[in-house]
C-alpha cells in the first residue's frame, strides 16, 4: 500500500492503561495494566487490516478504543480526517454512522427481548433515518444482503443458530452504511463449516460496498484469509506490521515466528516438519519468551 | 485384541421435545499405545461418545440404549457403578476442554491431586503429597512443591490444563481420553500441551483418544482418525490416508472450508463453505444425513432412500456415503473414455 491517499483511519501512539486497585474502603491505585501500550497504524479505504494476537495481547481493547467504546488513556484516533478522542457523546454518536462493530459472541451481543427486525432496524431509529415504512423495507433489504430470510423479521434471536445470529449482527452493523467495520473475532464462536459461510459473506460485502475492515482474531489462518496487511500484537505492543504475504512467509519478529510455528495445520506430513521447526524455535526463543 | 472396542454404541437423550439420537451406532477400536482422533463439529456426538465410554453421561435424560464398550474384556456399559469407579480415573482417565470448571476453585491444587492417588492407590497422606509434587514436575509446573498449596485461580489456563493432565496420569492409565484439551488455550500454549501429551503418552505407553473440532490438531496428534457427523461415523482411516485421500463429501468439504495458513493467493480466494447446517437429531430422515448439504447427492439417488452403510473402500478406509471421491473420479474417467 504505497499510495499517497490519506488513510481512512490513523491510530497514533494509542495507550490504554487500566488501574489495579487495592483496599476495600480506601481504594488506591497500586499498579497499572498497560493493555494497549503505544500502538500506531493506518488503514486505507477499502483495505482489511488483520490484527492478531493471543488472549490478553490488547487486540480487542485496541478495537474498542478506536470506536471510543472505552476511552483511551492517551494517543490519537483519526478517522476520515477527524480526531475521535476529543469528541463528546453526541458528536461521537453521529460519527458511529461511519464506524460499526461486529462482536464475537452472537449469543451475547443480540438483545433477546427484541425481534430480529427491531435489532437490525434500531440503528436507523436511533439516528432518526427514514419513516417507519421505509425502515421496514431497509431491514428486509439488509437481511436479504446478508443471506438471512427476510420473512423472519418478527422472530427472536434465540430461535436461530450461531451462524444465523452472526448474520443478524452483520446486518445491524451495515444498517447505517458505514465506512469502517471493526470485526472483533466474528467467527471464533462458529463451527468450521459455518465460519466459512460468514467469512465469504464478509468478503462479498467488502467487494460490493467498498467496506474497510479492522479484522481482529486469534486464528492466524482466518486472519490470513481476510487481510491485505497484518498487525501482530503482543502484550499491548505491535511487534510486527506488514503486507500479509510477507508477514506469513518471512516473519521478522521472534514472537511472530513463534506464533506462526505453533499453529497446527491440517496436513500430517507438513506437520512433522513444522513440529521440528517449532521445537527449534522454542529452544532459540526460550529466553525471549520467558521475560 | 484391541485395548478398547466400542461396538454399535447408541446413546440417546430422552427430552420433552423427543428422542435426541446423539450417538447413533458408533463402532471403533483403539489399539494399545495408539492415538485415535475423533473430529467433528458441535453436536456431532463426539463428546457424548467419550462420556458414554466413561459412564459419565447424565442419566436421565441420556441412556445408552444399545451397544457395548469392551475394555480389556469387560463391558463397561454393563459394569456395576462400584466396579466402574475402579476403572475410571485408574485405568481410563479423561481431561476436558475447560480446566477451570473441572478444578474445584475452593480446594488447593495439592488436595485435588492427592485425592485421586489416595482413592485409587491407597497412598498415605505423606506419600500422596510426594507423588503430587512428582506429577506436577512431570507436567513441568515450575516450583511444584511451592505451588502445591495454591488455589486454582493462581494458575494460568495452560497451567491448569497441565494440572488436569497430571491428575489424569496420576494412576498411569492405559487409556487417556482428551476432550478438546487445547480449545480454550492460546496457540503457543496449545503447542506446548500437545507436545507434553505426546511425550507422556510415549513414556507411559498409553493409548489416547483425542476429541477435537480442529483438523490441524488431529493431523498433528492422531495415528487414526474418525470423522463424525450427526451422531454417526462418516469416515475412518489412518491419518495419512485420510488427509491424502479424503473420500466422504463432508470430510472434503470440511477441509475445503478451512482457511489455509500456508500457500499463495489466500486473500483473493474464497472458502468452499458448506451450505445449510447439520440436521435436527430428533427428526432424522431415513436417508443419508449429509445429503441435504452434499453437492453430489440428489433427490433421486440412493442417498434419499436410506442411510448408507459404513463400507470399507480400501483396507482400513471406511466411508459412509453413496458418493465417495474415488468412485466419482472413476465415474468421470469412464465418461471421458
Amino acid at each position: 500500500m504505497t499510495d499517497d491517499r490519506s488513510p481512512l483511519l490513523r491510530v497514533t501512539d494509542l495507550h490504554k492503561h487500566f488501574p489495579v486497585k487495592q483496599g476495600l474502603l480506601i481504594e488506591r491505585t497500586v499498579d497499572e495494566v498497560k493493555a494497549v501500550d503505544g500502538v500506531s497504524f493506518e488503514i486505507q479505504e477499502g483495505e482489511t487490516l488483520g490484527l492478531v494476537g493471543e488472549s490478553g495481547s490488547g487486540k480487542s481493547t485496541t478495537g474498542y478504543c478506536i470506536l471510543q467504546l472505552i476511552k483511551p488513556t492517551s494517543g490519537s484516533v483519526c478517522f476520515a480526517g477527524e480526531e475521535l478522542t476529543g469528541l463528546d457523546r453526541e458528536q461521537m454518536r453521529k460519527m458511529r454512522r461511519e464506524l460499526q462493530i461486529v462482536f464475537q459472541d452472537p449469543y451475547a451481543s443480540l438483545d433477546p427481548r427484541m425481534t430480529v427486525g427491531d435489532i437490525v432496524g434500531e440503528p436507523l431509529v436511533v439516528h432518526g433515518l427514514g419513516s417507519r415504512r421505509s425502515r421496514r423495507e431497509s431491514v428486509r433489504q439488509l437481511l436479504d444482503v446478508v443471506g438471512f430470510n427476510p420473512s423472519f423479521t418478527n422472530r427472536y434471536p434465540h430461535e436461530f443458530s450461531g451462524g444465523q445470529r452472526q448474520r443478524i449482527g452483520i446486518a445491524r452493523a451495515l444498517a447505517l452504511n458505514p465506512k469502517l467495520i471493526v470485526c472483533d473475532e466474528p467467527v471464533s464462536a462458529l463451527d468450521v463449516s459455518i465460519q466459512a459461510q460468514i467469512l465469504n459473506l464478509l468478503k462479498d460485502l467488502q467487494r460490493d460496498f467498498g467496506l474497510t475492515y479492522l479484522f481482529i482474531a486469534h486464528d492466524l489462518a482466518v486472519v490470513r484469509a481476510m487481510s491485505d496487511r497484518i498487525a501482530v500484537m503482543n502484550r499491548g505492543k505491535l511487534v510486527e506490521l506488514g503486507p500479509a504475504e510477507e508477514v506469513y512467509t518471512q516473519p521478522q519478529d521472534d514472537y511472530t515466528k513463534a506464533l506462526l510455528s505453533a499453529v497446527p495445520v491440517p496436513d500430517p506430513r507438513r506437520m512433522k516438519e513444522r513440529k521440528a521447526e517449532r521445537r527449534r524455535l522454542q529452544h532459540a526463543l526460550a529466553d525471549t519468551v520467558a521475560t | 485384541m484391541a485395548l478398547l472396542e466400542v461396538n454399535d454404541l447408541h446413546t440417546h437423550f430422552f427430552t420433552r421435545e423427543g428422542v435426541v439420537r446423539a450417538v447413533d451406532g458408533v463402532s471403533f477400536s483403539v489399539e494399545r499405545g495408539k492415538t485415535l482422533g475423533i473430529v467433528g463439529e458441535s453436536g456431532c456426538g463426539k463428546s457424548v461418545t467419550a462420556l458414554s465410554i466413561m459412564g459419565l453421561i447424565p442419566q436421565p435424560p441420556a441412556r445408552i440404549v444399545e451397544g457395548s464398550v469392551m475394555f480389556e474384556g469387560r463391558d463397561l456399559v454393563r459394569l456395576p457403578e462400584r466396579e466402574l469407579e475402579d476403572v475410571r480415573g485408574n485405568e481410563i482417565s479423561m481431561i476436558f476442554q475447560d480446566p477451570m470448571t473441572c478444578l474445584n476453585p475452593t480446594l488447593r491444587i495439592g488436595t485435588q491431586i492427592t485425592e485421586t492417588v489416595r482413592r485409587h492407590q491407597g497412598l498415605s497422606r505423606q506419600d500422596a503429597r510426594r507423588r503430587a509434587v512428582e506429577l506436577l514436575e512431570q507436567v513441568r509446573i515450575p516450583n511444584a512443591a511451592g505451588r502445591l498449596d495454591d488455589y486454582p485461580h493462581r494458575y494460568s489456563g495452560g497451567m491448569r490444563q497441565r494440572v488436569m493432565i497430571a491428575m489424569a496420569l496420576s494412576c498411569t492409565p492405559k487409556l487417556l481420553i482428551a476432550d478438546e484439551p487445547t480449545t480454550a488455550l492460546d496457540v503457543t500454549v496449545q503447542a506446548q500441551v500437545l507436545d507434553l501429551l505426546e511425550e507422556l503418552r510415549r513414556e507411559y505407553q498409553m493409548a489416547m483418544i483425542i476429541i477435537t473440532h480442529d483438523m490441524g490438531v488431529v493431523a498433528e496428534a492422531a495415528d487414526e482418525i474418525v470423522v463424525m457427523y450427526a451422531g454417526q461415523i462418516v469416515e475412518q482411516a489412518d491419518v495419512l490416508e485420510l488427509f491424502d485421500h479424503p473420500e466422504h463429501p463432508y470430510t472434503e468439504a470440511l477441509l475445503g472450508a478451512l482457511p489455509q495458513l500456508e500457500g499463495e493467493g489466500i486473500r483473493e480466494g474464497r472458502l468452499t463453505a458448506i451450505p445449510g447446517r447439520p440436521p435436527d437429531l430428533i427428526q432424522l430422515p431415513p436417508a443419508c444425513r449429509f445429503a441435504p448439504r452434499c453437492r453430489y447427492a440428489n433427490r433421486h439417488d440412493a442417498c434419499a432412500q436410506g442411510v448408507p452403510e459404513l463400507r470399507e473402500l480400501r483396507p482400513g478406509h471406511f466411508v459412509r456415503s453413496g458418493h465417495p471421491a474415488s468412485e466419482r473420479a472413476g465415474a468421470r474417467a469412464e465418461v471421458t473414455a
